[in-house]
């Protein structure tokens, strides 16, 4: 059986799976519950100087069938008092041991916020710090938030000062709202960050009512920027992890965050470098019942594969992720469809025709007399470039593969071959619709 | 029409639940996930398989984006009957039939409940979909407002002909508002699609019979071109003993009274024997049932595969509890004052005839007696060759044919029979024709 059990810069942590600081996180109760239910750890939602909110506060992106692909809020910090959630905090490490509890903070910068508001913490007894300098909404425009976490030396300078104080591990929340976030990382590691932690939400307006003219979520007519999450923002999260955990001058463990919903989601940060995953949109979308599926999943995984720790599999993709012109020119593939399976809905063939090679050729099976059965598209191999296009448009899972064509010469990449050297295997031709006809 | 003799006992509400919509409705997020299911596929067979060629995907995506306006121009654009043939169409055996979802071994899209949610916006909130353009001077009669007739009248309106549209009956509308299932679609449905045709600036005629109101010749000296929609006529006689019997009925006649008076005023017997098992058969049994018949015996001389009724409607006669009888032959219709009862003999396939299919040939000592109080004949009609001798229009094969350039036919009298998607594409075609030869002509 796999062992899910983590040590997380110094944090303990029964499985890999924290909920991350937002709405879920905000009492004793709920965090209790998600305990109960499986979760790991959980980073308590920021506390600092209390706020208040406004009505109307998260927008959500449906896509087809799915709800809550892509999900923004303008929720700020915690609105409870630092009293209280101190107090509870301190009940849930009491009550929970074993599980990994970390405090999310955000004050104002200054040295002796800082200070104290760490030592306050760490007097409830939690496990970790973990310093937001991502939320792009609300505290940004009071310089906190992003507003630090977008100029790489405030990180570094409140680091310090939490670092002057600190005695639990301190993890740096990034915010992924700027041209590079190694520069970030780079700083929060110089001013002594133990760990690192991303994405925060990413800037965003969730859409616009068309009847008011209200950008959403709206507030008596108006709205203002808020941070997106959810699903549609894992592709974002993956890359900038693998950023992070790359870079030769950030070296600490990674924490990742970002449209993590599934096992598969988990697995494929971990992979990326992550050592732990947290997760908000899809507890706020499901509950915290979600774990039981995501550890299930990982440790099904993981079992099937050989794996038997995390540290066997945390970071096993890195080495994969290079340059382009690190990539492999003479790497040839062709799509193939396997005409069993088609339902003749052409969409591959709409998809490559409008939108990539033109290198499906479309047959018109009713003018032909054919019947239904008969292929109604076929790839043009010596055109195809292998892009992948009709394999992802396809509906028929299994029915549109990308197949190798082998050839005789050795791998060559565009850096090798701009110097000069390696020779490239002879590639398909780019066709226009105009030199064939559609009737075949 | 003389009515059955025993009033229905149901209650008024029982009668309501019996014929009230057999589909319900989607609702607006049900559509939303409809909508979200279909795959939007290039060239779609739905569209291919649709008579009129509604581009199916086209108007589901629209209900996709909250375009419903723009849903049902797609529809009424390509079908003005776009609203009937949703609740109304074979689907199963035309767009959802082809839906490629069922390569994949999934339901269709249920795109007839996806057609009416978009044409119910349309008909609720009367939305004027279409414009009429500035009249070129040139007339267009049409005879008959049943759905080829209304297609055509659109399509005319909308091209600048002044369209008069003749019809005998009292109400427009033809077999939809005399003749689908009440439980399908009802008159007032009907006629309120119609009314978004006349809305255009179509005149309708009412109560005008063409041939004894008006000649035909006067409507061809009048008019610049002249559509023939008429429908068909009688229903075929069985040519049986006892078949002038009080208590025997057409099932055409049977459905219009009715959809036109309310349900405790059409009368039914307790047991009734439908003959024929066409789709028109069907309707009348399950209604027969509906009104509160206890029995219902659907009787049918060849087999459960021969009937012409889609497997659809056998299913629906099945679950109303209507009993099938095959290879069963009607030989005499028995009673003095009234029917009584009906005499049948046993059947078996024999020999091909030619029409390919076997023949049903008689079983020796078979005759057997059904006893019943009221018997509905659905044999089918018989082309109007009173009409067709009027019109000087010629008939082929059961089918009114114009040799006439300037005389054009289409829908029931034209195909022998079909359903109201063939009708509205055969009046859209004669439209088209009718613009393309004027246009030549230069009227």
């Amino acid at each position: 059986m796999a062992d899910l059990r983590v040590n997380f810069a110094g944090i303990e942590s029964p499985n890999p799976f924290w909920l991350a600081s937002g709405p879920p996180t905000n009492t004793y109760d709920q965090v209790a519950r998600a305990f109960d239910a499986g979760w790991g750890g959980a980073v308590w939602k920021t506390i600092g100087e209390p706020i208040i909110n406004v009505f109307s506060r998260y927008g959500s992106v449906d896509v087809g069938l799915t709800r809550m692909m892509g999900f923004n809020n303008i929720e700020l910090i915690t609105d409870r008092p630092l009293e209280d959630n101190l107090r509870e905090i301190a009940a849930v490490k009491r009550n929970y041991p074993d599980h990994a509890v970390i405090v999310s903070l955000m004050v104002d910068s200054k040295r002796e916020a800082w200070h104290e508001i760490v030592r306050r913490t760490e007097d409830t007894g939690a496990d970790g710090l973990e310093l937001n300098f991502g939320c792009p909404h609300g505290m940004s425009e009071r310089g906190m938030g992003s507003a630090v976490g977008q100029v790489p030396d405030y990180t570094c300078q409140i680091v310090e000062w939490v670092k002057e104080v600190a005695i639990t591990p301190v993890i740096v929340k990034l915010t992924p709202n700027v041209t590079d976030i190694t520069y970030i990382a780079r700083a929060a590691v110089k001013g002594g960050a133990d760990a690192l932690s991303l994405i925060n939400t990413i800037n965003s307006i969730v859409g616009v009512d068309l009847e008011t003219f209200a950008p959403l979520p709206a507030v008596g007519g108006k709205s203002s920027h808020g941070g997106y999450c959810g699903p549609a923002v894992k592709p974002i999260a993956l890359h900038m992890v693998s950023a992070v955990a790359r870079d030769p001058e950030v070296r600490v463990p990674v924490s990742g965050i970002g449209g993590i919903a599934t096992w598969r989601d988990a697995a494929e940060f971990i992979a990326l470098g992550a050592g732990t995953v947290q997760v908000c949109t899809a507890v706020m979308h499901y509950g915290f019942r979600i774990v039981e599926d995501l550890r299930d999943g990982l440790e099904n995984w993981m079992d099937d594969h050989g794996h038997r720790t995390l540290a066997d599999v945390c970071g096993r993709a890195l080495p994969n992720v290079v340059s382009w012109e690190d990539l492999d020119l003479n790497y040839h593939l062709v799509a193939r469809i396997d005409q069993d399976k088609c339902i003749q809905c052409e969409l591959c063939w709409v998809a490559c025709e409008d939108g990539a090679h033109q290198a499906i050729r479309r047959i018109d099976t009713r003018e032909a007399g054919n019947g239904k059965r008969a292929p109604a598209v076929e790839i043009i191999e010596e055109a195809c470039v292998g892009c992948n296009l009709c394999a992802a448009v396809c509906p028929v899972r299994g029915c549109i593969s990308m197949a190798q064509v082998p050839n005789d010469h050795p791998g060559v990449t565009w850096r090798d071959y701009a110097a000069g050297k390696g020779t490239l295997a002879p590639r398909s031709e780019h066709f226009h619709t105009a030199t064939w006809s559609p009737r075949g | 029409m003389p009515t059955p003799d025993v009033t229905p006992t149901l209650s008024t509400e029982q009668l309501e639940r019996n014929f009230a919509d057999i589909a319900a409705p989607l609702t607006s997020d049900a559509a939303l996930l409809e909508a979200a299911k279909c795959l939007f596929c290039y060239d779609a067979p739905c569209t291919h398989a649709c008579p009129t060629h509604i581009d199916v995907p086209a108007f589901i995506k629209k209900i996709e984006t909250g375009n419903l306006k723009g849903s049902a121009r797609v529809i009424l654009d390509a079908n003005p009957m776009g609203h009937s043939c949703a609740r109304a169409c074979p689907v199963e055996v035309l767009c959802e039939g082809a839906c490629v979802l069922n390569d994949r071994d999934e339901q269709p899209i249920k795109i007839a409940l996806l057609q009416r949610h978009a044409t119910d916006y349309a008909l609720e909130h009367k939305l004027a979909l279409f414009e009429p353009a500035e009249l070129n001077g040139k007339k267009v009669a049409i005879v008959g407002a049943g759905p080829a007739g209304l297609s055509c009248a659109q399509d005319l309106r909308r091209w600048g002909y002044a369209v008069t549209v003749f019809e005998a009956n009292d109400q427009p509308g033809g077999l939809n508002t005399y003749g689908i299932a009440e439980y399908k679609l009802r008159a007032e449905t009907a006629l309120a699609e119609v009314q978004m045709i006349l809305d255009l600036g179509v005149t309708l005629r009412t109560g005008v019979s063409v041939g004894r109101d008006v000649s035909f010749d006067e409507l061809e000296r009048g008019f610049d071109a002249v559509f023939v929609g008429v429908g068909l006529g009688a229903t075929r006689r069985l040519e049986i003993p006892g078949e002038d019997l009080p208590g025997v009925h057409e099932a055409l006649a049977f459905i219009e009274h009715l959809k036109t008076h309310r349900y405790a005023d059409t009368r039914v017997g307790r047991a009734v024997v439908v003959i024929g098992a066409g789709n028109t058969a069907i309707d009348a049994a399950t209604q027969a049932k509906r009104l509160g018949a206890e029995h219902v015996t659907i009787v049918y001389r060849r087999a459960a595969d021969d009937m012409p009724a889609y497997d659809y409607e056998y299913d629906l006669a099945k679950r109303d509890g209507c009993e099938f009888r095959f290879h069963t032959a009607p030989k005499r219709i028995l009673g003095v004052d009234h029917v009584t009862g009906i005499e049948c003999v046993r059947t078996e396939p024999g020999e091909p005839g030619a029409d390919g299919r076997r023949r049903p040939v008689e079983v020796p000592e078979s005759t057997h007696v059904i006893e019943c109080d009221m018997v509905i004949k659905a044999l089918g009609q018989v082309v109007r060759d009173d009409f067709a001798r009027a019109a000087s229009l010629t008939i082929e094969d059961g089918r009114m044919v114009s040799t006439k350039p300037t005389v054009f036919v289409g829908g029931d009298c034209a195909n022998g029979g079909a359903e109201i998607v063939n009708a509205a594409a055969e009046g859209k075609r004669a439209a088209a024709a009718i613009h393309a030869y004027l246009q030549e002509t230069g009227g």
